[in-house]
């Protein structure tokens, strides 16, 4: 625990001394600050409104804050694949890898120190969005219940994002590669279900369950769904066990 | 304290180790030498835990690298070819990391780096980045990083390599303290620092040990047949047949010529010492007598012939093989031999010059310390043996 613990502090330092921390943070908060601007405004005009219903009392969950998660979510998206791709493919470049390699720390330990340190700075940057939504707190009365619950299904998507970037940084030296493959993946995830429409229910239902904002949207209604929970951790867990057979792979095959 | 039991590790069709055995006690320093593409940086990388071999075992302080790898890292010390330093860490930050992942507890941590900064001396530039240092002070950061946690075992892969003159000494130094305490292996392509450090040498050759020995062994095994360089001034004969009847030479050949003067490589039956009757018969002959001078073998020429052996078997096994040994001595003193090869011809300092004591000379100047250093004590080791 204390090995996984020093190589996510590790992580999560080399996140901020090279720009990437900055960068991803500073890109996100635009990004959901324009989001967050352009659903209040919706919310302005439907509480006025201005849509031929009159003044009304509009919930904030349903209209404001769900569509913003969503949206969220297509961020995270495009940013995460940045966030992972440099973790194994810079350390093979660099030969730090062998440094690791051959120090006494087990495959998994590098793992999960790996990952917890891209977790840790994804975290922070949902830690930054939270000043937006306590706004919300101040002006409003929305319910806390579906935003926790949001957040919980945002925090394991992320995960889920997480694991494949590593998964597949782990198989190249190269960043950029690893970047664009990680979301040409992530991004199949996201449509996997658009061409289910025209075939087969059988199939429909088996590529719905696989599609990975599919299991999103309870979250942001704020229904905890263990089907949904599940799905989500186990991604991870087949995300970081992937990894674990490609540094072996990657082992035998020198 | 390391043993290395028929590992062979094979990449798909390719074969990097062969069949490779060797031990090393404890507290010894064991150089491992060979050609670029040996298979010296996999056998390290298998000994590391890196990489898994593909038969055979290998053991570090009693515990298997495959079966038992953390308690074998936890003993091992590696510097790999390029030093594994992280740009964005200060060499401070990146040495506490070092000994957080070998497990030294918190409260040790800060005297250990210290003890490792000051024993490479690299306390200078705990402050800076590793991404700014130079060549020399990251193969030092490097080596610090190694014998950091008090590792049984030292594994160096070149660890003089990239280092100014001084730096190398310097190393050198550090590691021969090492010993004892910790049993090191380094690779190594300078043979003279194989000669000044090393107290065993295994030379590996397509992934296979050609030869395990101390140096001197080495040296004094591959003298078996001697050769001598003679270089006369025939006035117009060819002085080769009469060279051929002295009695203990076992062949004659033409090494250069030029202007009426020839050289000659006399093979000597083992044991013998021609030198007077070759003397004799040149004096005797008329001809002038510019050069005679034993061509001992120096690590250069054992590691060439074992290798090129190794080779290419049909050509060096015959008599021609001293005679390629002898040349590709002489190529290998190539900047040096040509000047060194006036009437002293120190044989041992040519080669050895032209690898480490060159670049000494030039930059410390005097080369007082440094230079003689280098020069005179793998020709040192050789007289003995020939002695």
């Amino acid at each position: 625990m204390a090995n996984i613990l020093a190589l996510a502090q590790k992580e999560l330092r080399a996140y901020f001394v090279s720009p990437i921390a900055y960068v991803l943070l500073v890109f996100f908060a635009l990004l959901f600050g324009w989001f967050y601007v352009a659903s209040v405004n919706v919310m302005v005009q439907l509480s006025m409104g201005q849509f031929g219903m009159g003044p009304q009392v509009v919930n904030i969950n349903e209209f404001m804050i769900r569509p913003l998660l969503g949206n969220t979510a297509v961020i995270l998206l495009f940013l995460l694949p940045m966030l992972t791709m440099r973790s194994f493919a810079e350390e093979k470049r660099s030969g730090t890898m062998e440094l690791l390699l051959t120090s006494p720390l087990t495959d998994l330990q590098i793992i999960l120190g790996k990952f917890l340190g891209a977790l840790a700075l994804y975290c922070l940057m949902l830690a930054l969005t939270l000043l937006h939504i306590g706004l919300l707190f101040w002006y409003g009365e929305p319910e806390w219940g579906p935003i926790a619950s949001g957040y919980l299904g945002l925090l394991l998507m992320g995960g889920a994002f997480i694991s494949v970037g590593l998964a597949i940084s782990s198989m190249t030296k190269n960043q950029i590669v690893a970047g664009v493959s990680t979301f040409a993946v992530l991004l199949l995830f996201w449509i996997i279900n658009w061409i289910g429409d025209a075939s087969g229910t059988t199939s429909q239902a088996v590529l719905a369950y696989l599609s990975i904002l599919e299991h999103f949207d309870d979250f942001s209604k704020g229904v905890i769904d263990t089907k949904h929970v599940a799905y989500y951790l186990s991604f991870i867990a087949v995300g970081l066990f992937l990894t674990a057979k490609s540094m072996d792979q990657e082992r035998w095959n020198g | 304290m390391v043993e290395v039991e028929h590992v062979t590790k094979r990449y798909g069709s390719f074969t990097a180790v062969d069949d490779l055995s060797f031990e090393v006690e404890p507290g010894e320093i064991l150089g491992f030498l060979g050609p670029n593409g040996a298979g010296k940086t996999t056998t390290m990388r298998i000994l590391t835990g890196y990489l898994p071999a593909t038969e055979g075992r290998a053991r570090v302080a009693g515990f298997d690298v495959f079966d038992q790898p953390i308690e074998a890292k936890r003993r091992t010390g590696y510097l790999p070819e390029t030093p594994p330093l992280y740009p964005e860490m200060t060499v401070g930050e990146y040495l506490q990391f070092v000994a957080r992942i070998n497990g030294i507890a918190a409260g040790d941590r800060a005297s250990r780096v210290g003890a490792a900064m000051e024993r490479t001396s690299i306390a200078d530039v705990a402050g800076r980045f590793c991404g700014t240092l130079s060549k020399g002070y990251r193969q030092r950061v490097g080596l610090a990083q190694a014998l950091l946690h008090e590792p049984d075992v030292l594994i160096l892969d070149e660890p003089t390599a990239g280092l100014d003159p001084r730096q190398i000494i310097e190393t050198r130094r550090l590691i021969t303290e090492l010993a004892g305490d910790h049993t090191v292996i380094l690779s190594t392509h300078i043979l003279p620092e194989v000669s000044q450090t090393c107290q065993r040498v295994v030379i590996i050759n397509r992934g296979r040990v050609v030869a395990v020995d101390s140096p001197d062994n080495l040296t004094a095994r591959l003298q078996g047949s001697q050769s001598l360089y003679l270089q006369v001034d025939g006035g117009g004969d060819d002085p080769a047949p009469a060279l051929r009847d002295v009695a203990g030479v076992t062949g004659v050949s033409a090494a250069d010529g030029r202007d009426g003067v020839s050289g000659f490589w006399i093979e000597v039956a083992p044991g013998r010492d021609v030198r007077r009757e070759v003397s004799r018969t040149v004096v005797t002959n008329g001809w002038g007598l510019l050069e005679l001078r034993a061509q001992q073998l120096s690590l250069e020429d054992i590691f060439l012939q074992l290798t090129t052996e190794e080779a290419d078997g049909s050509e060096a096994g015959g008599p021609d093989g001293t005679e390629t040994a002898g040349l590709d001595g002489t190529e290998a003193g190539g900047p040096d031999g040509t000047e060194a090869g006036g009437p002293d011809g120190t044989e041992a300092g040519g080669p050895d010059g032209a690898e480490a004591g060159g670049p000494d000379g030039t930059e410390t100047g005097g080369a007082q310390d440094p230079g003689g250093d280098d020069g005179a004590e793998p020709s040192d080791a050789e007289e003995r043996t020939h002695g």
